[in-house]
């Protein structure tokens, strides 16, 4: 396995180098792991923290800026940031209006996340979560620990950051965050297992001419392995198994989104597929945002999310955000 | 009794025992997780081992609050709370005694494993780290050897199982026939109280 690094155990700390480089709109603290907007804190304003394993840019770090998230803390790989970095990023963002912690279902983020909004309290900063469980391959029940938070992060992370923005109060932001995750579903596909650093080989093997249905984020094999699929094929599939779990009354956004090796030309070919199905299927597209935006490393595959908006869900979507990642509008 | 001195060699057994297995753990991690459990833990004991070199409590408790305070720190994912919790809990119902006896080491134990079962909300059979604890905590009343073989066959165990908790949950079906990594290290943290115990 070829990979552009120097050795594992660093990587983290170079691509935040290099990310502050790029980006002196950010100030990115290195030694600590968190990235935070520099005019942060912003007065009056409900700060929006993020964070989860690295592996999965430009989440968080790439939203962070205006529009969006007030700051974000990677962790190693594919493995959640400790409470001290969102504890840290925390303090460096409330400006006394509160602070909402945006936190993908998985286990280790949300125990990491826990005890952070404890500590932060302990502080004086007043906290609230959203948690992002948007992953329809996962069955919720008594016996799991329920659906993963996937593609739908980036829609919490927008609309929520864009209700923050207007100055709106922290248990509206954290109402409209809710919201956003409850109209939200999402199904991905592998083509190519990702391989960590750490490893330096892919996480599972899918030989030549296979592909898994309902993979997460995290190099985890999906639910089901088939023998490879056209486009149309896929996206008929993933569609159906988000419409299972859902039935829109109101236009949707798309994320059609890479899972980090399959480029645009492929990605743009499978949303076609995605709009025709759509389409098929009665549902209206009010916007579509096609690229990599939550990725797996360098995992083959797409997934697709879908969210359902009102008028005002879709205001706040549309609304200005200047982010390394996601940019309209200013 | 066991002094503040035996639970610096078992946080120091740990790391060592971590460092040499970390790359099972990783490889157990691969089919079922996301392939990092060994580099994880193997951070997060190394970052114990050169805490307790800088500031070396007195008391039993102190080393295991210390320590685990230091895993929440470092680790990250789900085993550095749970660990942490574990030896944090467990330090914590130790209290301020110089010297515990074995008997007061397995209760305290007791309360930390419960702690992380409460915690993760994983109960015996969910093919976690509970069910090579569970029933090492049972075991201590034996000695440190019978914890230590009721750890190793209890992260044996788990193979077989459907995991309900975790990263490897969301497989499902797929999980089964492949041994938890975090019972597996679980099991390496018990037999490293033999360790420092000298047996």
């Amino acid at each position: 396995m070829r990979m552009l690094i120097n050795v594992p155990e660093t990587v983290v700390a170079d691509a935040l180098r290099g990310m502050a480089a790029a980006h002196p709109e950010l100030t990115v603290d290195v030694e600590n792991r968190v990235i935070v907007r520099r005019d942060a804190p912003v007065a009056g304003k409900v700060a929006l923290v993020s964070g989860g394993g690295s592996g999965h840019e430009p989440l968080h770090g790439g939203f962070v800026g205006p529009g969006m998230l007030s700051a974000a803390c990677p962790g190693e790989v594919f493995t959640s940031p400790v409470p001290d970095q969102m504890l840290r990023a925390a303090a460096a963002v409330n400006s006394g209006a509160g602070v909402l912690f945006i936190v993908k279902n998985y286990t280790g983020d949300v125990l990491n996340f826990d005890m952070a909004a404890e500590l932060a309290e302990d502080e004086g900063i007043q906290v609230a979560k959203v948690l992002v469980n948007d992953d329809v391959a996962v069955t919720d029940s008594l016996y799991t620990a329920g659906r993963r938070g996937t593609g739908a992060t980036l829609f919490v992370e927008k609309i929520a950051g864009a209700a923050a923005d207007e100055g709106q109060p922290l248990e509206r932001v954290e109402a409209i965050g809710r919201q956003v995750n409850e109209n939200s579903r999402s199904f991905g596909v592998a083509l190519s297992a990702c391989s960590t650093p750490a490893k330096g080989s892919p996480t599972f093997d899918l030989p030549d001419g296979e592909l898994e249905l309902g993979v997460g984020i995290h190099g985890e094999p999906g639910r089901e392995r088939r023998p490879m699929m056209t486009s149309g094929e896929i996206a008929e599939f993933a569609v159906d198994a988000v419409l299972d779990d859902m039935s829109p009354r109101n236009p949707v956004l798309v994320l059609v989104n890479g899972m980090g090796a399959t480029p645009l030309l492929e990605l743009y070919g499978f949303n076609a597929e995605v709009q025709r199905i759509l389409t098929a299927r009665g549902v209206a597209v009010a916007r579509t945002l096609v690229g990599n935006y939550v990725t797996s490393l360098d995992m083959a595959g797409a997934s697709v999310t879908l969210c359902q908006v009102d008028g005002e869900l879709l205001r706040l979507w549309d609304a200005p955000v200047r982010t390394a990642g996601l940019r309209w509008g200013m | 009794m066991l002094d503040a001195d035996f639970f610096r060699r078992w946080m120091t057994a740990t790391a060592a025992s971590v460092e040499r297995e970390a790359d099972r753990l990783t490889a157990l991690d691969s089919p079922i997780g996301d392939a990092d459990h060994g580099s994880n833990l193997r951070r997060g004991f190394a970052a114990v081992t050169a805490t307790l070199e800088k500031e070396a409590p007195d008391t039993p408790g102190g080393v295991l609050t210390v320590s685990g305070r230091q895993l929440i720190s470092t680790v990250g994912g789900a085993s550095g709370p749970l660990y942490g919790t574990l030896l944090r809990r467990t330090g914590k119902a130790l209290g301020d005694a110089a010297e515990v006896s074995e008997a007061e080491f397995a209760t305290a134990f007791r309360t930390g494993v419960e702690a992380v079962m409460t915690l993760g909300g994983a109960a015996p059979g969910d093919k976690t780290m509970i069910d090579a604890l569970l029933p090492a905590v049972d075991a201590l009343g034996d000695g440190f050897g019978a914890a230590r073989t009721a750890a190793e066959q209890g992260a044996l165990a788990t193979t077989p199982l459907q995991a309900r908790k975790g990263r490897a949950s969301y497989l499902g079906e797929r999980s089964i026939g492949h041994q938890d990594p975090g019972a597996t290290s679980a099991a390496l943290l018990v037999a490293a109280l033999t360790e420092a115990h000298g047996d």
